[in-house]
């Protein structure tokens, strides 16, 4: 127990909030025990039940991009589970599967405006899918293919952050240089990172610049619960992740991480104040996104040594997909003819993906010395011409670890 | 090239990564002060399994799971070392340990300098590194010459369970900190006996793998074995190479270097670490310095490349391979 709470019960903390009826941040009090055990969705934003009944604002979306928020959370799914199976198979590395999280990251995703930019960690293929990163560079990606982290031009998609946090103080200056090369009309970076990230020291240099410079940013951190084996409560003592914005001078939010609209309208929100702030309020936000990841952290991690069946089991009567699915249904938006089509169509895609991301050639060993400098060093040409004699000597048989 | 001896021959058959558990168990059961701190090494008994079971045997105040913080790790570790006790912090991979890179330069190495000995900071900071495994981004380098550059710091890495767990019994028993690299390409290559006691193999003394009378080979780590393997292959073509295995890096064994060295007055050095600042520099400039008059040859580098290590799929072509290692002895005994 921290011993500044005193003996006996700890005080309620107050964190602001999203007022959902005014748009306005509002003072909510968080609960007192541990996010695992308390119920995910008392005091935080929220649209949906646990059953996909209305428990708020909907936010202003029509028919069409509520079925593509459900297909493309239906497609993420799918991808995620084959991308599991790959790496069973043997036919790609490790791969950090996101289950459980496709209504954070789709949600999220789908609130950025063209000119926007996303910067991840490296376990937002879904989110980075919805901005036009295609599943087949993922899965190149995860193959161990460096062209699988190019994203196109005009993605606005940052590329994969591997060492946790580091990618949060990289959004604060795109988002710094962006406000100081543009005339007052530019876009938003929405920088994703994990519960985990919080407690690294990035993070909080990253924010703390954010709110001295009133940088256009969104810190999206979708917190799953656990940094592999470690949980939420052992990241800090503090009662939310959302109210340590405070202490850097701007807003933070907790929204359900699992409810796709309410995520939807938090995000958007805290874009647009991001693009255009009213008089004295600060661009950044922070958005905590509760929710769970049911699987592994990554391919090479088993939950079941740190969590119980039992936690799972509570957490995945709130999976995002049958949430939104119900709504739509009760809604009259989408039947079952529907989705059995949605269903068939998302796994043609990953089917196709795959195929196209195992049927491409691995990289030319050759382009290993590519893209180290913008012109090559005589010594590393020197090396490069050394490692093609070897290989033409020896064949590329010989380079092959058993 | 001495190794102390344990009391008992009672052994048993471990793989490295094994031999890191129970050299972590066995100083920890003969001192209090040992506590194991870091990312997952507690419930979870660590992402290679290095600490398994330890968190059931010593509980929560001793294995302990931190928060995602490696400045915080190593930084506190520091304090605890100042404060008499013998924390074994770990970073999960090498490639994570950058975060901490302040403390691990700026203090771990510096208390005792900086204090005129007033404290010290008697610390062992563990982490897998090396390439080979098929894993993602900044789980693969090698990247011991940062650590070996900075006086005040011991480096080592073994390349069999026996040395791990007699190395990093001595790491956690040195008086001064250390950073052990543990080469996860063969954490579970092979098993070897493994004293049940407690025992040191000092750090700084390097282990001759394979005598030899023609050519040097000066290696470490993950890339003894295809060293050896080359060294075998050599042998049908009549070349006899000595493959001495370094064991620590820093401080090098600069007597076992150097003796071997006189003896063939050739050498080949073998590091997965890229070529440019890398240990191979150091060594063959000791040899320039200690015995110029016996070489015969330029001496040969075998090292990754000066890129970034690329990501899996190239990984086989960065890293040093039998055929590479043979095509290196081979042009310093040829020269």
């Amino acid at each position: 127990m921290n011993p500044t709470h005193g003996a006996g019960r700890r005080p309620a903390i107050l964190t602001k909030t999203l007022c959902r009826e005014s748009g306005r941040f509002r003072y909510a009090k968080v609960g007192t025990v541990s996010t695992l055990e308390r119920d995910p969705t008392e005091d935080m934003v929220r649209v949906l039940d646990e059953d996909g009944g209305v428990v708020g604002d909907v936010p202003d979306l029509d028919n069409d991009e509520l079925v593509e928020m459900y297909r493309q959370m239906k497609l993420a799914r799918h991808f995620d589970e084959r991308a599991v199976s790959l790496n069973r198979q043997g036919r790609m590395g490790t791969y950090p599967p996101l289950s459980g999280q496709e209504g954070a990251q789709i949600g999220s995703a789908m609130a950025m405006a063209d000119d926007d930019w996303m910067i991840p960690s490296y376990r937002e293929h879904a989110a980075a899918l919805v901005r036009g990163q295609g599943l087949t560079e993922t899965l190149r990606y995860w193959m161990g293919d460096e062209r699988g982290d190019s994203p196109d031009e005009g993605t606005n998609v940052f590329t994969v952050a591997v060492p946790i946090a580091s990618q949060i103080p990289h959004a604060t200056g795109m988002a710094w240089a962006e406000k100081l090369q543009s005339d007052g009309d530019h876009g938003a970076f929405l920088c994703y990172f994990g519960d985990g990230a919080t407690s690294e020291g990035d993070f909080h240099e990253g924010l703390n610049f954010a709110g001295v410079f009133d940088t256009p940013n969104v810190f999206f951190c979708n917190n799953n619960q656990w940094a592999i084996s470690v949980p939420r409560e052992r990241q800090t003592a503090s009662d939310t992740l959302a109210q340590k914005a405070q202490a850097y001078g701007f807003e933070g939010v907790q929204v359900d991480g699992m409810d796709p609209l309410a995520v939807y309208s938090v995000t958007r929100e805290a874009l647009q104040k991001a693009r255009d702030p009213e008089e004295e309020q600060p661009r950044p936000t922070m958005i905590e996104a509760v929710q769970y990841r049911f699987g592994a952290h990554t391919t090479a991690d088993d939950p079941s040594v740190y969590r119980t069946d039992e936690e799972e089991e509570r957490w995945r009567a709130k999976d995002p997909i049958p949430r939104l699915e119900s709504y739509l249904q009760s809604q009259g938006v989408l039947d079952d003819d529907r989705i059995e089509a949605i269903q068939a169509s998302v796994e043609d895609e990953v089917a196709d993906a795959i195929d196209e991301a195992e049927a491409t050639a691995d990289p030319d060993p050759q382009s290993m010395f590519d893209h180290v400098y913008a012109e090559q060093t005589p010594e590393l040409r020197e090396q490069a011409e050394r490692f093609a004699q070897l290989r033409e000597k020896h064949g590329d048989d010989a380079f092959q670890i058993e | 090239m001495s190794t102390q001896t344990p009391d008992t021959e009672a052994t048993q058959s471990l793989t490295l990564v094994q031999a890191v558990r129970d050299g972590l168990a066995t100083e920890m059961q003969r001192d209090e002060d040992v506590v194991v701190m870091g990312e997952d090494v507690g419930k979870n008994g660590g992402v290679f399994r290095a600490t398994e079971g330890l968190y059931d045997e010593f509980g929560e105040e001793r294995v302990i799971d931190t928060p995602l913080a490696e400045s915080g790790i190593v930084g506190t570790a520091v304090g605890m070392a100042a404060m008499g006790m013998k924390p074994v912090a770990e970073c999960q991979f090498s490639g994570f340990m950058y975060p901490g890179f302040d403390q691990i330069v700026s203090h771990m190495p510096r208390l005792r300098t900086r204090s005129r000995g007033r404290y010290t900071c008697p610390m062992v900071l563990r982490a897998p590194f090396g390439g080979g495994i098929r894993a993602p981004e900044h789980h693969s380098e090698s990247k011991e010459a940062f650590y070996a550059h900075e006086a005040g710091l011991k480096v080592a890495i073994p390349s069999t369970p026996y040395d791990t767990k007699g190395m990093l019994t001595a790491a956690i028993r040195d008086p001064d900190p250390v950073v052990f690299l543990e080469p996860k390409l063969i954490y579970r290559a092979f098993r070897g006996d493994v004293p049940e006691e407690p025992y040191e193999v000092p750090l700084g003394e390097a282990a001759v793998r394979r005598e030899g009378t023609d050519v040097s080979v000066f290696t470490y780590g993950a890339m003894t074995r295809p060293t050896l393997d080359a060294a075998e292959e050599l042998a049908d073509d009549g070349i006899d190479a000595e493959v001495v295995d370094l064991r620590s890096v820093s401080p090098l064994d600069r007597e076992s270097i150097v003796e071997s060295f006189q003896k063939t007055g050739r050498a080949c050095v073998v590091h997965e670490a890229p070529k440019t600042g890398g240990l191979a520099g150091e060594i063959t400039a000791t040899l320039q310095e200690e015995a110029l008059l016996y070489q015969e040859a330029p001496i040969q580098r075998v090292t990754g490349y000066d890129v970034p290590y690329p990501l899996y799929a190239l990984e086989d072509y960065y890293m040093p391979n039998e055929a590479r290692v043979a095509e290196g002895i081979r042009d310093a005994v040829e020269f």
